[in-house]
């Protein structure tokens, strides 16, 4: 019984490995491409269109005589910078919302929930669209579209976890040797609410990916002919009867990604979620 | 009971109108005088200044936006600036479109969700819960589009049983209507499957360890009435609001699957004017779509007291 526990336990650690396995993979074969590659990005070949996979070719070519293999490769990197400076910039301003109307409570709380919730009455992907129309189909634009969409979840959890702490003893002590509220929010309550900002910011590091590669799919995204993961696939629809790798390669680096993020995502919440069962 | 649903209805007005102020103000930032977008290359300057007259854009911005509130709530949605056909009546009719798609996608992932995840929380850490996650885990990193365009490959190109591209209403012809909508739906049933199927699991996980549980067991009732008439009560709550955010996002969120099966759908609309630069038309579908997700939500809050008996505002 015991070592069947043992073996359940490890299983449940190999989620995040495997997660992570699948990750680096990504990323390894991507800084392979990106370094090693003979071929530009957007270096066109029209002798070689559509050339099937091959030893010079890894992934083949598409309608351009482009190298997939390099442009998936440097996809990986557009996408991963897209996306995670979007959450990036979503948890700096979701920390500092939720923390600030959190802590203070009072007419701050209620500007900034107002503001919380008036964003998050927009489902899915309808606001970023919305100031994807006003700011054009640009990195810069996507990343401050997806920023805004993402920032009311963190804001949210924060705010809740500030608000949990706020009356507790340490935060007394704080005030009493005299700290600031500044320092007393930010030195110390802050960091008791790293989990929970951990956790979520990976379950919209996920859901940022995707609507990034769904943004260049619609052609709102990274404009070509810088390779983009969703472009790539849209690209392909036309030519994918006969030339289908032009759609596998693309589509398999999105999805064992995002697998792997999801995985790790998940590891990081059994371990650390509170609602989470204990075995 | 009434007291909550009026308090609850009160609360969407407020919410509604941030909605209108956001749009209003998105709409703003767009670069440029509008008033050369609705025009295009007219150069008779008193021309211009007449129809901006006309379109009251020489008022103050809040005087604008109570004028274009106004408009809302008779319903004006104004013109397409394309088209010049009316937005309200464009909009909806590419809204039933994708109505049709997403109510009957989000009613079966739901199904299949409850009943697997259910499943799944009973046989914990065993061979067919690990399955069931790991089925789950995969469909949510597949990106929809993609296994759409996969979908097409193998039964509308490789095994000719369904048609690729396209659109009839199942309205007017169902049999052949039902066969453009199948591909959309099983790939939205798929992608949208996983999130719900997890929150299922936990939410019941959380159950079965409670003592009605083990009580429910001790009276000699079967597992299954166990599951899916005791536990599943008290998971159902939890899962209900997921699946109000998952249909709202959809809505929202259709584009992209309209994109693929090229399916006449408000999401599609949307990203057309997007590129047409139609802002009248895209602030339209802007309110359209986050009036109805409010108002899920609304529904959803409202099935709470109904489901759940504990439930008070």
């Amino acid at each position: 019984m015991a070592a069947l526990k043992r073996m359940l336990s490890l299983a449940r650690l190999s989620n995040g490995l495997l997660g992570s396995a699948l990750l680096l993979l990504v990323l390894a074969m991507s800084l392979l491409g990106l370094l090693f590659s003979p071929y530009g990005t957007i270096e066109v070949d029209f002798l070689n269109r559509f050339a099937a996979p091959s030893l010079e070719h890894w992934f083949g070519t598409d309608e351009y005589g482009r190298d997939v293999f390099t442009r998936v490769a440097s996809g990986t990197f557009i996408s991963l910078r897209v996306s995670a400076t979007a959450v990036i910039l979503a948890i700096v301003a979701g920390v500092f919302i939720g923390a600030v109307s959190g802590y203070f409570a009072g007419w701050i709380d209620r500007i900034a929930m107002v503001i919380i919730d008036s964003i998050m009455a927009f489902p899915g992907l309808l606001l970023v669209l919305g100031i994807m129309s006003a700011l054009g189909p640009n990195e810069a634009g996507v990343i401050i579209a997806l920023g805004i969409a993402y920032t009311p979840s963190i804001a949210r959890i924060v705010r809740g976890s500030i608000f949990s702490l706020r009356e507790t003893d340490y935060v007394d002590a704080s005030r009493l040797i005299g700290n600031s509220e500044w320092t007393t929010l930010f030195r110390h309550l802050l960091p008791n609410c790293i989990t929970p900002i951990v956790v979520i910011s990976s379950s919209i590091f996920t859901a940022a990916l995707l609507s990034e590669t769904a943004l260049s799919f619609l052609g709102l995204g990274v404009p070509p002919p810088e390779p983009s993961w969703g472009s790539m696939l849209a690209d392909s629809r036309n030519y994918l009867v006969l030339n289908p790798w032009l759609g596998i390669f693309p589509g398999v680096a999105i999805t064992l990604t995002l697998l792997g993020i999801n995985l790790i995502g998940d590891a990081l919440r059994d371990r650390w979620d509170p609602r989470a069962e204990t075995p | 009971m009434l007291s909550y649903f009026f308090k609850r209805l009160i609360m969407i007005i407020p919410t509604l109108m941030c909605v209108s102020i956001t749009v209003f103000v998105v709409m703003r930032l767009v670069p440029g005088d509008p008033i050369l977008l609705v025009m295009g290359d007219v150069k008779n300057p008193e021309l211009i200044a007449q129809m901006r007259e006309q379109l009251g854009l020489d008022l103050p911005l809040w005087r604008q936006y109570i004028l274009w509130l106004t408009q809302l709530l008779q319903l004006d949605f104004g013109q397409s600036i394309v088209t010049g056909a009316p937005v309200l009546s464009t909009m909806l009719n590419s809204f039933t479109v994708t109505v049709q798609i997403v109510l009957v996608s989000v009613f079966l992932a739901a199904l299949i969700a409850v009943v697997a995840g259910t499943l799944a929380a009973w046989q914990k850490d065993r061979l067919a819960d690990k399955t069931i996650v790991g089925v789950a885990i995969l469909c949510m990193s597949i990106p929809s589009f993609w296994l759409g365009i996969a979908l097409i490959l193998i039964f509308g190109v490789q095994l000719q049983w369904l048609p690729t591209v396209g659109y009839i209403s199942p309205l007017q012809n169902f049999s052949e209507g039902i066969k453009f909508l199948l591909l959309p739906i099983i790939t939205l049933v798929l992608a949208e499957m996983g999130g719900i199927l997890r929150m299922v699991r936990s939410a019941t996980l959380d159950n079965l360890q409670l003592e009605y549980i083990s009580h429910a067991r001790a009276k000699g009732l079967g597992e299954m009435t166990v599951l899916f008439r005791h536990a599943m009560k008290n998971s159902f709550t939890p899962t209900l609001t997921l699946i109000g955010l998952v249909m709202g996002g959809l809505l929202g969120g259709a584009a992209v699957i309209e994109t693929v099966f090229t399916l006449p759908g408000l999401g599609r609309l949307l990203i057309s004017s997007i590129n047409n630069r139609d802002y009248i038309m895209v602030q339209g579908i802007m309110i359209l779509v986050s009036t109805c997700y409010v108002l899920i939500n609304l529904l959803i809050d409202m099935l709470y007291p109904l489901i759940d008996p504990r439930v008070k505002l």
